[in-house]
């Protein structure tokens, strides 16, 4: 097994920074914002995602959590999963403008279950997507945002997402 | 685990986690929309050889929460016709489909005989069986403590320390049990108070004090007051010689209720004898949680449920 | 026909043949038609069982009279006493000679049925007691066995008139109201378990009333399958002061215990109820000091679905005959407490002392009637449904290793087991209709 880094600490931030403008941009301005981060690490990058928003814009944007456990199709499969808790900030969905945070898009089914249970909780105006790796393979019609690095891999490659706050570290790296 | 079968088989761990999952079941409740997809397809049995309407609607609800399509198989219907066997039923479930069953039944250990057979693989979840257990009653108890005791902060916490005193008929209460065990496995202290004739053989070397006096056990500052349902027949069976003196002796009146800290909670699994082992003072009092009880057992189930059907694999991790 | 049993090795140790001819033993030396080589083996007399439940008439689809002395013979025994608990109950000489008759027909081992105290097993009103030991039948104990004669005018009024027959009550000691609803021994295990409790007073306090009774009329008195640390010392006291009274232990009571019900497997349901450690090392240590004097099987056969429920809905009861003797081998002899003259005089000797069965006094003497029982000690086996020969497999050994194998029975003086198979019905019942001539 061989492990390449792609992105560094560095890298992530930078990323950060541009989807955070790219956010702005097309959203002019940062009011109705909501970021929901997908547990665990997409809540991480919507907290940092929501700090460098609050910078530039100079507002706090709300940051919360959508964990999409119970709307997965594949729990059959899979030995059971432990859910994390949904935090949706004060203020709620209704009306807004909700971008999703995960850390990597891949087949697209964690965002559809993300779809289905912010479904259940209101009716934002709009859902955006950000993601800080792309690396293809989509299995359902859904296309990010906001990508932070386009990483297209093989199936058989295995892409992982390490932060400070989880890991103790920050990079992204391939293995194969 | 793939079963639940009794409180004693839970870990701190395992018990944590559910209790856990229950906080975010219950977060469900507070939305606009109550339902999640998560059990879609899958066929949950309530398979009720006794009959408990209140159990049975509340497994029926967290069931039907999940999504998933729920089956009642009553023996006072005529689902369950009489004389038909554990096993017979058992294998008309398996050949339905059940993806879970959901059994309460008269006679202890009923469950268990359920989950060891091969007449249906799907994990067992015991509501009930006779005098011995009722581990989802139990789960739901420790669930509305810790709720009342650290609100919003209490995913992950235990019951370390906290004073619980259980009050009643013991000897057949599943419900006590099944407490008693889990209560233990969480950290709480645990007293068990009853006539001596309604305490279980062997009960000194249980995980609990006993007083045989309630007073007493009232002087030891409790967080929690469990009262147990007292059944009328007990009386004709000799073991106490009448409702009155129960009333006197074991029974939570104003007297004893005004004893007790104002955020001391009152508990009954219900249900209640109002007048008889707990006054209508003390269940309608501010200190009453017995509403949060019921709330609170279909969060449980819920989490139950999921976690013992949504897996591929061994449910409780 | 005759048979030459060679190189056996008796209860006492010694070595020798042993010749059979016209259902006798034989002086040796003579000719033989068949010769089975014993080297190695134990040579036991027949053994009886004083406790079994053959179930027929009324309840044919748990065992019969055939199905359960095959299951006998398969364990070595040679003769039974068949309880009175059948439909209609064994409270008439007519039925009582039926199953006699029918055991005679079969022919896998003597059967002597068990007579009723009372009437209908109700409690209420003395059977006709005289009249089935008289009958063909020749009754010589008397049980209400499932039930307990409990009171206590009419036990005394029993323990009087079955003397004036030489017979003897077999108790059933279970207090009923200390036992309603009872599932298990009563403690710890069945009040964590949920389970009702069969506390060892419900046996013991029966048993001491018995005992001062029969002292009181001076009759003699059985006491059936012994299972408390109590008991023996309510029977210890209750001898050592003369009273005449025996008891017999089962084989489950010597080897399991209430941990068992920990599974809610039906099949450890029995009653009296398995008990605790201490109790299975007193009912042991009674039965080599004689406080105890014979094991009994309660060979209580049931079909498979009054087992497969749940504990408070199953029977009480569990097929004994065909694993009796290695349960005692491993409770008993390879534990040191009991040599093989030991298993001979509780197995044998004493159960059909006390029924009055005779022929059993000096088994290996030239002329006796020859019962006998060819054992290899040196077996073991992991015991399965393949080496039970009654109807039912309620046995509470499925699957456990047990010590011996019964490689020969011989049946009033033909064999009902030979190489440890059981022979055809047909050969069996003929070789019986031979000998009634
Ligand atoms: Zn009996």
């Amino acid at each position: 097994m061989t492990a390449r880094t792609v992105l560094q600490n560095a890298d992530i931030t930078r990323a950060l920074t541009r989807i955070a403008h790219e956010i702005l941009e097309a959203n002019r301005g940062a009011s109705d914002l909501v970021l929901l981060g997908i547990p665990t690490r997409g809540v991480h990058l919507a907290r940092r995602l929501g700090a460098v928003l609050a910078r530039l814009d100079d507002a706090p944007v709300p940051v919360g959590a959508l964990d999409v456990t119970m709307y997965r199709d594949d729990l059959s499969r899979n030995p059971t999963r432990a859910p994390h808790p949904t935090e949706i900030p004060d203020g709620g969905i209704d009306g807004r403008t909700v971008v999703l945070v995960d850390d990597v898009l891949y087949s697209g089914r964690t965002i559809r279950a993300a779809l289905d249970a912010l479904s259940d909780l209101g009716r934002p105006r709009v859902v955006r997507l950000a993601v800080l790796v792309d690396r293809g393979h989509r299995e359902l019609p859904i296309r990010a945002d906001f990508v932070g690095k386009n990483l297209p891999s093989a199936s058989s490659e295995r892409i992982f997402v390490r932060l400070d706050e989880t890991d103790g570290s920050d990079e992204v790296t391939i293995e194969s | 685990m793939r079963h639940l079968l009794s409180t004693a088989d839970l870990t701190r761990e395992q018990a944590v986690r559910i209790l856990d999952v229950a906080e975010d079941m219950a977060d469900v409740a507070t939305r606009e929309v109550k339902k999640l997809p998560t059990l879609r397809g899958r066929t949950v049995v309530n398979l009720f050889f006794e009959d408990s309407t209140r159990t049975r609607i509340s497994f029926e609800a967290a069931a039907k929460r999940l999504s998933a399509d729920v089956i009642n198989f009553s023996a006072k219907g005529s689902s369950v016709s009489k004389g038909e066997s554990l096993k017979d039923t058992a294998q008309t479930l398996a050949a339905i489909g059940a993806d879970g069953v959901v059994i309460r039944h008269s006679a202890s250990g009923a469950p268990a005989v359920l989950a060891a057979n091969a007449w249906i693989d799907a994990p067992v979840v015991n509501a009930g069986d006779g005098t011995h257990e009722h581990p989802t009653q139990a789960l739901l108890d420790a669930f509305t403590i810790r709720r009342r005791l650290h609100g919003a902060g209490a995913r992950g916490r235990s019951l370390d320390g906290v004073r619980v005193v259980i009050v009643g008929d013991i000897l057949h209460s599943r419900v006590a049990r099944s407490n008693v065990w889990l209560l233990a496995t969480l950290g709480a202290e645990v007293r068990l108070v009853a006539p001596a004739t309604l305490l279980p053989l062997g009960v000194r070397d249980w995980p609990v004090e006993v007083d045989l006096h309630l007073d007493d056990a009232l002087t030891t500052n409790p967080d929690v007051v469990m009262m147990l349902r007292i059944q009328g027949e007990r009386m004709r069976d000799a073991f106490f010689p009448s409702a009155r003196e129960y009333a006197r002796e074991y029974g939570l009146d104003e007297e004893r209720l005004g004893r007790l800290r104002a955020d001391t909670m009152v508990m009954h699994p219900g249900p209640m004898n109002r007048g008889l082992e707990i006054s209508a003072a003390a269940a309608d009092s501010a200190r009453s949680v017995v509403l949060d009880q019921v709330a609170n057992g279909v969060s449980i189930r819920m989490a139950v449920l999921y976690l013992l059907l949504s897996g591929a694999e061994e449910g409780i991790a | 026909m005759s048979v030459l049993v060679r190189g056996a090795t008796l209860p006492d140790g010694t070595r020798t043949d042993l010749r059979i001819e016209d259902g006798r033993v034989a002086e040796p030396g003579g000719s033989a038609d068949r010769v089975i080589d014993a080297d190695g083996l134990r040579l036991l007399p027949g053994l009886v069982d004083l406790h079994t439940h053959l179930r027929e008439p009324g309840f044919e689809q748990s065992e019969t009279v055939l199905t359960g002395t095959r299951a006998a013979a398969a364990g070595g025994f040679t003769a039974v006493f068949a309880m009175a608990n059948t439909s209609p109950v064994a409270d008439t000489a007519g039925v009582v000679e039926q199953v006699q008759a029918l055991g005679d027909q079969h022919g896998y081992a003597t059967v002597r049925p068990i007579g009723a105290v009372t009437v209908g097993l109700a409690g209420e009103q003395l059977s006709e007691i005289g009249a089935m030991a008289s009958s063909r039948a020749r009754v010589t104990v008397f049980s209400d066995d499932g039930k307990c004669v409990h009171d206590a005018l009419l036990m005394r009024r029993a323990l009087e008139y079955v003397s004036t027959f030489d017979g003897v009550i077999a108790q059933h000691a279970q207090e009923p109201r200390l036992t309603e609803g009872a599932q298990m021994n009563d403690g710890p295990l069945a009040a964590r378990l949920g389970l009702g409790g069969w506390p060892a007073v419900a046996e013991e306090s029966i048993i001491a009333r018995d005992v001062l009774l029969a002292e009181h009329v001076g009759a003699r008195l059985h006491i059936c399958h012994v299972s408390t640390a109590g008991s023996v010392e309510v029977l210890r006291w209750a001898k050592s002061r003369g009273i005449d009274v025996t008891a017999e232990v089962t084989p489950h009571h010597l080897l399991l215990t209430e941990q068992l019900a920990e599974s809610y497997d039906a099949r450890y349901k029995v009653n009296p109820p398995l008990r605790r450690d201490e109790d299975v090392l007193a009912l042991r240590e009674a039965l080599a000091d004689g406080t105890i004097d014979i094991v009994a099987t309660d060979h209580a056969p049931h079909p498979v679905e009054a087992k497969e429920a749940p504990w408070d809905e199953a029977a009480f009861g569990m097929v004994g005959l065909e694993s009796a003797l290695s349960v005692v081998q491993a409770a008993m002899v390879d534990t040191g407490l009991l040599d093989w003259s030991g298993v001979a005089r509780t197995m044998s000797l004493e159960p059909a002392r006390i029924g009055r069965l005779t022929g059993y006094d000096e088994p290996f003497a030239v002329g006796a009637r020859a019962n006998l029982t060819l054992v290899d000690p040196s077996a073991t086996r992991t015991f399965g449904t393949e080496h039970l020969a009654g109807r039912s497999v309620n046995s509470p050994y499925l699957g456990r290793t047990l010590p011996g194998r019964i490689v020969a029975t011989i049946h009033d003086g033909y064999p009902t087991v030979l190489d440890g198979e059981v022979l055809p019905a047909d050969q069996v019942a003929l070789a019986a209709g031979v000998r009634r001539g």
